[in-house]
């Protein structure tokens, strides 16, 4: 994953409360190999009608080359499916405005470069009402936890940690090895203090 | 004035980094067909799993209830998970073992859940196993292949909050129904970046069973933890589980298991109270868990609200086909479902047939009941019998028809009433309409093809 830390690109409205994961990606979708396109699964069944036509006034139907969704409260709520996350990269969405979202979602967001931007009820709805209905070219900056508009400058709320994995591209995995000593240590107390935590079968082996 | 989150973070913390993240120590790591994203993601960089003996596998996602695989890629995925498994030689709970069942049924069936543990899976409804006095969550596949990699988690510590339940609820009135009336007053993010402990004397009466349907219906609330401090209760269901500790590592780790409890003065980010006696059997009538209401009540109506929850509430009113100001007990149903990690454990197939034994549903339906075990069991007991013999169908095990995954889903614009967890628009298949409810609400529904309160039908069956 490659790290950013400024974005400019084109912003517009998603006004859904609640878009848990299951609309973003429905379920059966689901064992599409990861190289297939998930941009084409994006909140398919609100995107399509039931014969597969494109519902033309649905936001990204409008707005196919939007690049930063503004949604409301909720966003990404309910099933831990990082596919929610691919749907969105492979779409193109580069961040998602909103006044609150589901926990696993922004941490998964996190994970692949995706900005989960926290901010206020009203100044999502102001930027909905001013958006009215249209896209606008917006340029977001991490470090800053700004975005501008127009001639508006609003800040958005994202932890130091979450920032410094987007900006930097980092992966976990790397990190933790750096900790291998002090895990194996962890385990070692472990197994020593409190044995029952290993499971029965494999301690009576 | 430690909380019982508290006790459970420090146990598991590694390390602290400078952003405030703790690198956790995972005791259990359950796995699952949809973590086939998560060994991949690992092929192209490590050669083997940190612990293999920590970690399960399960197939339950895609599993069919109805014969064989639905499709090719629906096999491919239950393949894949087992190649997986033992290419890194680590046990997996396949489709033909007796031990195969949803991934959060089995955990605490097998004694793999005990107290005390931090429990990971890629499934947001791993909170169930917080019913026991464990840290369970979700995670996504980028955190799974990160545990398998590393047998550990870097995670935020959540902020605290309790639940309270003080009273007796009322007959026909349960977990279910409790969780659906925290979730539905404080919203489906009321809890979100909070650990929620669940206290009080109703809570305390919860059997096992009862607790992990409260912990599973945390993640609707928004939070990712829910948990229940361990008790009598809990000992006597670990003990004589297969990978549970027995003889005198039990007594040890039960003086251990002990102290998991938050200290009386403890105090918490939020604490909330609630009457148990006030709750009533409870069903949701729109597209979140939070639009969910007594069953005595009627459809809202968006004329009475303002601004974005009017046109949410419309919305989801004009998805679900209903007429605002109607009774709910108007509702018709097409069919029902029984089943899923919510509800489709020993106990709650029972609560359903008691209500279904001598009587006839209206509407088709499936009841899958959690594990093989289960299954074993409620045959045992000729609950099957009560099932089929009322007219629904006695099918086979895994999550079926709460995530359409394995072929089973409800029809466009079809209605059923649901033992499961989501009534997300698009969750039990496209266009289809769920209304959540426990167990005997799902079995009363069926008998009268509507939406019913299940009270007078447990009153006749007294009087008979
Ligand atoms: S039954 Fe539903 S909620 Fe439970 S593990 Fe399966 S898919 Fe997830």
């Amino acid at each position: 994953m490659t790290g950013w830390t400024e974005h400019r690109g084109l912003a517009a409205a998603l006004d859904i409360a609640n878009v848990d994961t299951d609309q973003l990606i429905p379920a059966r979708f689901m064992s599409t190999p990861r190289s297939g396109d998930y941009g084409q699964f994006l909140l398919h069944d609100l995107r399509f009608d039931r014969n597969g036509d494109p519902r033309p006034d649905f936001p990204i139907n409008r707005h196919p080359e939007v690049n930063i969704l503004i949604g409301r409260r909720n966003f990404g709520s309910g099933s831990s499916r990082e596919a929610a996350v691919y749907a969105l990269i492979d779409f193109g969405i580069r961040a998602v405005i909103a006044p609150s979202f589901g926990d696993i979602f922004a941490a998964n967001s996190i994970n692949n470069g995706l900005l989960p931007a926290l901010m206020s009820e009203r100044k999502v709805t102001d930027i909905i009402t001013w958006l009215d209905g249209d896209s606008a070219v917006f340029y977001l900056n991490i470090e800053k936890r700004k975005i501008m508009f127009d001639d508006q400058t609003i800040s958005f709320t994202l932890s130091d940690a979450s920032a410094q994995k987007l900006i930097n591209g980092w992966d976990d995995i790397d990190l933790t090895e750096h900790h291998r000593p002090a895990i194996m240590a962890y385990r070692a107390q472990r197994a020593k203090t409190q044995p029952w935590v290993f499971p029965a079968q494999e301690t009576a082996g | 004035m430690t909380t019982l989150l508290d006790k459970l973070w420090s146990a598991h913390e590694i390390r602290r980094s400078e952003d405030g993240r703790s690198l956790l120590w995972v005791d259990r790591h359950l796995v699952h067909e949809g973590s086939n994203h998560a060994f991949a993601k690992l092929a192209t960089r490590v050669a083997s799993i940190a612990e293999p003996g920590l970690t399960f596998g399960v197939v339950d996602h895609y599993a069919p209830t109805r014969g064989t695989t639905a499709s090719p890629a629906i096999a491919q995925m239950i393949k894949t998970l087992e190649s997986n498994a033992k290419r890194h030689g680590m046990t997996c709970f396949g489709l033909n073992d007796p031990r195969q069942g949803i991934v959060h049924v089995i955990g605490p069936e097998q004694g793999l859940t005990l107290p005390g543990l931090l429990v990971n899976c890629g499934d947001s409804h791993t909170s169930t196993h917080g019913a026991f006095g464990a840290l369970a969550f979700g995670i996504g596949a980028t955190e799974v292949a990160h545990v398998l990699a590393t047998q550990t988690i870097w995670q935020s510590r959540p902020k605290s909050m309790r639940i309270t339940v003080s009273g007796n609820l009322q007959p026909g009135v349960g977990a279910k129904d409790l969780a659906l009336a925290w979730i539905a007053k404080l919203g489906a993010d009321g809890a979100q970046g909070h650990a929620i402990e669940y206290a009080g004397d109703s809570v305390r009466r919860l059997s096992m069973e009862g607790r992990m349907t409260l912990c599973n219906l945390s993640i609707e609330g928004g939070a990712r933890f829910g948990m229940v401090a361990p008790d009598e209760t809990t000992f006597a269901y670990v003990k004589g589980r297969p990978y549970a500790p027995s003889g005198q590592t039990f007594e040890r780790a039960q003086v251990y298991w002990e102290t998991l409890k938050s200290e009386t003065n403890a105090e918490f980010d939020l604490d909330i109270s609630l009457d148990a006696a006030e709750i009533a059997p409870i069903v949701t009538w729109g597209t979140s868990p939070e639009d969910a209401l007594p069953v005595t009540a009627t459809v809202p109506s968006p004329a009475n609200l303002s601004g974005t929850n009017a046109e949410r509430v419309a919305a989801a009113i004009d998805y679900m086909g209903l007429v605002p100001g109607r009774a709910l007990t108007e509702i018709q149903i097409d069919q029902v479902f029984i089943g899923s990690c919510t509800n489709a454990r020993i106990e709650d197939l029972r609560a359903a047939a008691a209500i279904l034994v001598g009587r006839h549903a209206k509407v088709p339906g499936l009841v899958s009941p959690g594990s093989q075990q289960i299954k074993v069991q409620a045959e045992a007991e000729g609950l099957d019998h009560i099932f089929t013999d009322a007219g629904l169908e006695w099918v086979g095990v895994g999550c079926s028809m709460c995530v359409a995954m394995n072929g089973d889903h409800v029809a466009p614009g079809k209605r059923c009433a649901s033992t499961t967890n989501r009534n997300f628009r698009g969750r039990q298949g496209r266009d289809a309409r769920t209304h959540l409810m426990s167990p005997a609400m799902v079995a009363a529904a069926a008998v009268t093809g509507y939406l019913t309160d299940v009270r007078p039908l447990l009153t006749e069956r007294n009087a008979i």
